[in-house]
Parts: C-alpha cells; sequence; structure tokens
C-alpha cells in the first residue's frame, strides 16, 4: 500500500535546519492498522502528512498504490486526499458554523455527487456512529466524544482506503478514548482499512497490529 | 455544499457580515448622493447658461476688453446737457437723458466676423448679438445751478426739495440686439413667447421690442405699450419668458439689430456670436477652427461658460467636485479596505479550517470560491443597502430642493461675475441708480435625478469591492499550505 523509500524532510525554523524525518525507508501493506509513536518534535506529524499527501518529501519517494506522491501537482493530491485518504484530527477539526451532518458532507464535497446522495450518504454515515439524532446539531452543541464521532463520519462517508488518525483520542478521558477505539477498531475490521494512528498514549498503541517508534526523524519498529 | 457553507457563514459570522456590507453601503450611498447631486448641478449650470446663451449654442464668440492705456482714466457713459436742457417750471429744472452704450467687459466688434464664423467648417448656425445696456440719467435741480452767493440775501428757493436742493436718479435695463431673421440659435431661443408676437424678419428696422416677463412686471408694461429705449420710443410687441421656470431671460429687452446699432451709434458691430456645432462630439475641434479663424476673439465652449456662473450654484458645484467627490473616494476606498483586512483576518482566522478542507480534499479553487464567494455576498449586500440609503438620501434632496443662485448674464457681459449697475460698474455710474437686469441673477431648484447609469456605478462598485477582497481574501486562503495550516493550529 504505501512505500516510503529514503524519505528525508527537512524544514527551516528561524533560519535553522531542522530533520524532521532522515532517511525513511518503510512499508505498509494494505489492511494493517500501525500505530506511531514517539517524543514530541520527533517526526511523527511530519510521517502523517507525508503519508497523508499533504506534503511532499525533501527527498526520496512515498508511494501510495500506484501513485508517487512526491511527483503529483497539487491538485492530484488534492483528489487522492478527497478519494483515498481519511483523516482524523486531535483537536475534531470540525467546521463550527456548520451541522454535524453539513461537516460529513463537506468531504464529498470534492466528490461532485449529487445533493441527495450526499445527504443520503451523510446522513447513514452518522447514524452508523449512532448520531443519527445529532445531525443538525452544530459541533459546539456536542460533546468530544461527540465531535470526534462527527470527525470519524467525515472521514470515512466517502469510503477511503486509507485513515490517517492523528492523536484521536489526546483531548478526551478514557472512557470516551475506549469509545472511539473500539469504534475505529470496528470500522478497521469491517472496512478493511489500513489505519495508522499516531498516539502518545501507549494503550492506544498496544491495539494496533503494528508499532513504530520515531525519534530524531528516525523509525524503528518496536 | 457551496451555497450552505456560505450562508452558514454569512449567518453565523453576522457581525463581520453587517461591519464590512454597513462599510460598503456607506460608501456606495455616498457615490450615489454625489453622483446624483453632481448631476444636478451640472443641470442647473446648463439651465442657468441655457437661459443666457440660448438652447443649443455650443460656443460663443465675444472679444476680451481692450486694455486701458496708461495715463488715461476710463469712465464710464457720460450726459452732456446744454445750458437750456431740460424742463424750468417753479425754480426747477427738470432733466432726462438716456444713452444705449455696451456694458463694462463687453466689446464691439466688427460684424464680418459672423460671416468668418459661419465658413468655419463644424458650425451648423451661428448669429450675432449687440448686448447693450439703457441708462437713463433724469434729476431735478434748482434754476441756475446749486451755487450761492455767499452774502445773497435771500434764501435759495427751487430743486428737489423746494430749498434749493438737487435729486438725481440713474436707471438702467438691458437691451439685446438680436437678429429678427429667426435664427434657430441665440438668446431668444430660450424663451418662450407669454403674450404677443416674438421678432419677426418684417421688423427689420422697425421700433419694436420684445420684453422679458419680469422686466414687464417691474416696469409696468404689457403688450401694444411703449418703451422709450435711447430716448426713442419703441412699441411692445411681444413679452417672454423663460423656457425653464426657474430662470429669467437673457436679457429685459430685445429688439432688432440693426435698430440696435443705429441707436448705439455702433453700426456694423455686435458683441457676442452664438454658435451652433453640426456635432456635439465636434466642439473641441470646432472651437480651435474658430480660435484660428478668428484670432483676437475669446472663443468658449458651454464648459468654459459653467466656470463664469456664480452664486451659491457656483459653491454648490464645488462642494460636490472637490468635498463630495473627494469624499465618495476616501469612504470607498476605506470601505474596500474595510473589506479586504475583514476578509484576510477571517482567512487567518479560519486557517485551521481551511488546511482541515485541504486535507480532506478540497482543491485551492474551491476555498478560493468559496472565500470570494463570501466576500462577494458581503459586496452584494452593502450595495444593496448602499443603493436604498443612497435612494433615500436622493428623495431627502429633492424634497428639500435647495434653490441655487446663478450669476451667468452678469459674468458674460462684464466678465467680472457682478451684476450690472453696481457702484462703479462702469454701465451706470452714479448714485440713486435702479438695476434691473433680468439674468444677472437666476435662481434655480436643485433636482438630483438619479440615472440607471447612476444605479450600474454603485452596483458595480459593489460588486467590485466584493470581488476585490474576495480575490485577496481567496489568494492568501490559496496559498496557505495544507500541513502548515494544520501545524499551525497544533
Amino acid at each position: 500500500m504505501y512505500e516510503l523509500t529514503n524519505v528525508t524532510k527537512n524544514y527551516t525554523q528561524s533560519k535553522r535546519k531542522v530533520v524532521a524525518l532522515n532517511d525513511v525507508t518503510l512499508s505498509i501493506p494494505k489492511g494493517q492498522s500501525v500505530a506511531i509513536q514517539g517524543p514530541t518534535g520527533g517526526g511523527k506529524s511530519t510521517l502523517l502528512h507525508l503519508l497523508g499527501a499533504l506534503e511532499r518529501p525533501t527527498s526520496g519517494t512515498v508511494t501510495l498504490g500506484e501513485d508517487e506522491l512526491a511527483a503529483l501537482g497539487d491538485s492530484r493530491l488534492a483528489r487522492i486526499r478527497a478519494k483515498e485518504i481519511g483523516f482524523v484530527f486531535q483537536g475534531f477539526n470540525l467546521i463550527p458554523t456548520l451541522s454535524a451532518q453539513e461537516n460529513v458532507e463537506t468531504a464529498l464535497a470534492p466528490l461532485g455527487l449529487p445533493t441527495r446522495e450526499r445527504r443520503e450518504r451523510a446522513v447513514a454515515a452518522l447514524e452508523n456512529l449512532g448520531l443519527g439524532d445529532r445531525a443538525t446539531h452544530l459541533p459546539f452543541e456536542l460533546s468530544g466524544g461527540q465531535q470526534q464521532r462527527v470527525a470519524i463520519a467525515r472521514a470515512l462517508v466517502k469510503d477511503p482506503e486509507v485513515l490517517l488518525a492523528d492523536e484521536p483520542t489526546g483531548n478526551l478521558d478514557e472512557q470516551t478514548r475506549d469509545e472511539i477505539m473500539d469504534l475505529l477498531e470496528g470500522l478497521w475490521r469491517e472496512k478493511g482499512l489500513t489505519l495508522i494512528v499516531v498516539t502518545h498514549d501507549t494503550a492506544v498503541a498496544k491495539r494496533a497490529q503494528r508499532r513504530l517508534h520515531i525519534k530524531q526523524g528516525k523509525v524503528t519498529e518496536r | 455544499m457551496f451555497g450552505t457553507y456560505l450562508a452558514r457563514e454569512l449567518f453565523h459570522r453576522r457581525k463581520q457580515t453587517i461591519i464590512v456590507a454597513i462599510g460598503l453601503a456607506i460608501a456606495i450611498a455616498l457615490v450615489i448622493v454625489v453622483n446624483s447631486v453632481s448631476a444636478g448641478v451640472r443641470d442647473a449650470q446648463a439651465t442657468a447658461l441655457q437661459s443666457v446663451y440660448g438652447v443649443g449654442t455650443a460656443v460663443t464668440i465675444t472679444q476680451p476688453p481692450a486694455v486701458p492705456v496708461a495715463g488715461t482714466t476710463q469712465r464710464g457713459p457720460g450726459f452732456d446737457f446744454g445750458a437750456g436742457a431740460g424742463n424750468t417750471a417753479d425754480g426747477s429744472t427738470t432733466i432726462r437723458q438716456s444713452r444705449l452704450v455696451t456694458g463694462r467687459g463687453s466689446t464691439a466688434f466688427d460684424a464680418t466676423a459672423l460671416a468668418t464664423a459661419q465658413a468655419v467648417s463644424g458650425v451648423a448656425q451661428a448669429t450675432a448679438t449687440l448686448a447693450l445696456n439703457n441708462v437713463s440719467f433724469s434729476g431735478t435741480l434748482p434754476t441756475g445751478g446749486q451755487r450761492q452767493a455767499p452774502n445773497a440775501g435771500a434764501p435759495t428757493t427751487g430743486g428737489s426739495d423746494g430749498a434749493g436742493g438737487s435729486s438725481f436718479s440713474v436707471d438702467t435695463f438691458s437691451v439685446e440686439g438680436v437678429d429678427v431673421a429667426g435664427a434657430a440659435v441665440g438668446p431668444l431661443t430660450a424663451t418662450t413667447l407669454i403674450d404677443g408676437r416674438t421678432l419677426a424678419a418684417s421688423d427689420l428696422g422697425k421700433n419694436v421690442v420684445v420684453i422679458d416677463k419680469s422686466y414687464a412686471t417691474s416696469a409696468t408694461l404689457a403688450v401694444g405699450g411703449t418703451l422709450a429705449i435711447a430716448g426713442t420710443n419703441f412699441t411692445v410687441i411681444g413679452i417672454v419668458g423663460s423656457t425653464s421656470s426657474d430662470a429669467a431671460t437673457a436679457s429685459n429687452t430685445y429688439i432688432p439689430l440693426d435698430v440696435a446699432q443705429s441707436l448705439s451709434t455702433l453700426p456694423g458691430k455686435v458683441t457676442s456670436i452664438y454658435v451652433k456645432a453640426t456635432s456635439a462630439s465636434s466642439v473641441g475641434d470646432l472651437k480651435t477652427a474658430l480660435e484660428k479663424a478668428l484670432p483676437n476673439s475669446t472663443v468658449s465652449t458651454q464648459a468654459d461658460l459653467a466656470s463664469t456662473v456664480s452664486g451659491s450654484l457656483s459653491t454648490a458645484s464645488d462642494l460636490v467636485s472637490n468635498l463630495g467627490t473627494w469624499l465618495s473616494v476616501i469612504v470607498l476606498a476605506a470601505a474596500f479596505l474595510l473589506a479586504i483586512l475583514f476578509t484576510i483576518s477571517g482567512v487567518g482566522r479560519r486557517t485551521r479550517e481551511f488546511g482541515t478542507l485541504k486535507a480532506i480534499g478540497w482543491s485551492n479553487g474551491r476555498i478560493v470560491r468559496q472565500v470570494a464567494g463570501e466576500s462577494l455576498v458581503h459586496g452584494i449586500i452593502g450595495g444593496i443597502i448602499g443603493i436604498a440609503v443612497g435612494l433615500i438620501g436622493v428623495v431627502i434632496v429633492n424634497v428639500v430642493a435647495p434653490t441655487l443662485t446663478a450669476s451667468a448674464a452678469a459674468a458674460k457681459r462684464t466678465g467680472l461675475g457682478g451684476a450690472g449697475g453696481g457702484p462703479g460698474d462702469g454701465s451706470a455710474p452714479g448714485f440713486g441708480q435702479r438695476t434691473a437686469q433680468a439674468a444677472s441673477t437666476t435662481n434655480i431648484t436643485l433636482h438630483a435625478p438619479l440615472t440607471l447609469s447612476i444605479i450600474l456605478i454603485a452596483v458595480g462598485l459593489a460588486i467590485l469591492g466584493g470581488l476585490l477582497a474576495g480575490a485577496i481574501g481567496g489568494w492568501r486562503a490559496a496559498r496557505l499550505r495544507p500541513a502548515e495550516a494544520l501545524r499551525s493550529v497544533a
């Protein structure tokens, strides 16, 4: 599914060169669940952004299926993100002015679906996650767990091949964390997704098939 | 999705929507009012000029006053009385004399200039006039003058007060010598016949006069009556008024040109030539051609003449063209800036939102369209409110209908912007004088017209403001790198 070959990613921060990823070579097969751990600033989010086609490596190649991501233009990358990749964020990142259903619909907007189909799929995605009665609620009217479920519905409504989650339980209490992880695990099994979760939480990481550790830009298996 | 997202943003961020819309609305309303009042002032100027120069006059030709020769003194019209002048009765002598003279600032020039002007390409029609003032001196003085012998025993008698005093007055009214052939250009074309008839070709050489309505009222004259001009009795054949209900006509009286030339001892002379152009668009070229053909003359277009209009109309014109225009430009620029800054600030606040949308597959184009759409709607809302407020403003101006005074005729006659007959004016020197120059001051009610073009300009500006803000905001949003946008949240 994912092939990373000699991937290096450098940043310039305050005129200082920062090596976020250093010559990383990695393969993630389709349908695998992977947890990425490591200290803050170790390169976890950078790896997730490269996998999510949000940025290009300084050197090396990142391949998703048949597509070499670094070689593609912005519009093609946007298209890949729209069709193949779902994102879940620590802060939920819901649009505050849109209802739960409309937030889910935003993921379908780039696919050019008819309005009716878009609405039906959004409502169905929310019902699958137990939020059928919260479809018209604005994000601030929902609890943290409910907001994250809306974010998961938004990520999965387009039936992606990959689900990338950046600290998905970082803002949740322990009970809600377990509920969300149960949900993600269930969906991963049900849909055959490739699930990649960045987390500080070892309890969350332990639920994954494979655990990677990043420190100072180097990736190691656990 | 575009419409839903746009509507939600406008509704949930209504404080920003209201501020931007109000800013644009004020600017748009100001543009409408200033444009409308400006058009009204232009119309008023045209009315003031039309009352003096006639309908369709594109260009007027005059000659500048002669430069005074050093060591000489300019003086007004003189009155010479012989030893036996006047009628003597009861110890008093009553004297009266009238003269027909050109006004100060007007210069009589050879009428052959008319033929020269008519021969210039681009001239559709031309006519010449002789603008004059009839100055009448009348007074009563004691017989033998006012000299008193120092030791004369008997007190002086006679005069206006019976005790040797004197009384004098000078009466002035304007007289325009016009072509009786019925030219379609010139001052009489801006008049309507109220009573009697106007001058006709058969009036050539006859002592007949057409009178301005206002002057007829003040001088209690009617058709069939008699008016003395330069000591000659003229029969009143008609009374005319201005085509504009607000303005008086150019002159108090109109007489045949040949008679005016004869009575003023200015044979073959005129003071103005009125020219109608074959095309309104060629007035500039026509002016140049006329200046070349008549190098000693002053050739003025309507636009040039507009600057000769004085009075509160001139003040209003200056106010609109200077303060109004600049105020519009400044408020418009401020409103545009406000819209742009709010949009940029909104994009900055929504970095996480746009980063997220890019992460879930929204293209740059889609995000730019969203931001631009929101700004455009801000502009449209501002435009609608602005047009409504502007319309109310224009209605208020029209309801209040301020009256503006314009002094156009005096400006033409004297070149000094003052009414004919003022002390030292020269056309009517002296004391105790009475002035009755009809067109010296014209009251014009300001009407602010509202045209489709003004509305379209306002709508265009509102859309432009929205698009400008949207383009800049959208460009900022498009420049956001999704990873950086998401990282900035963290």
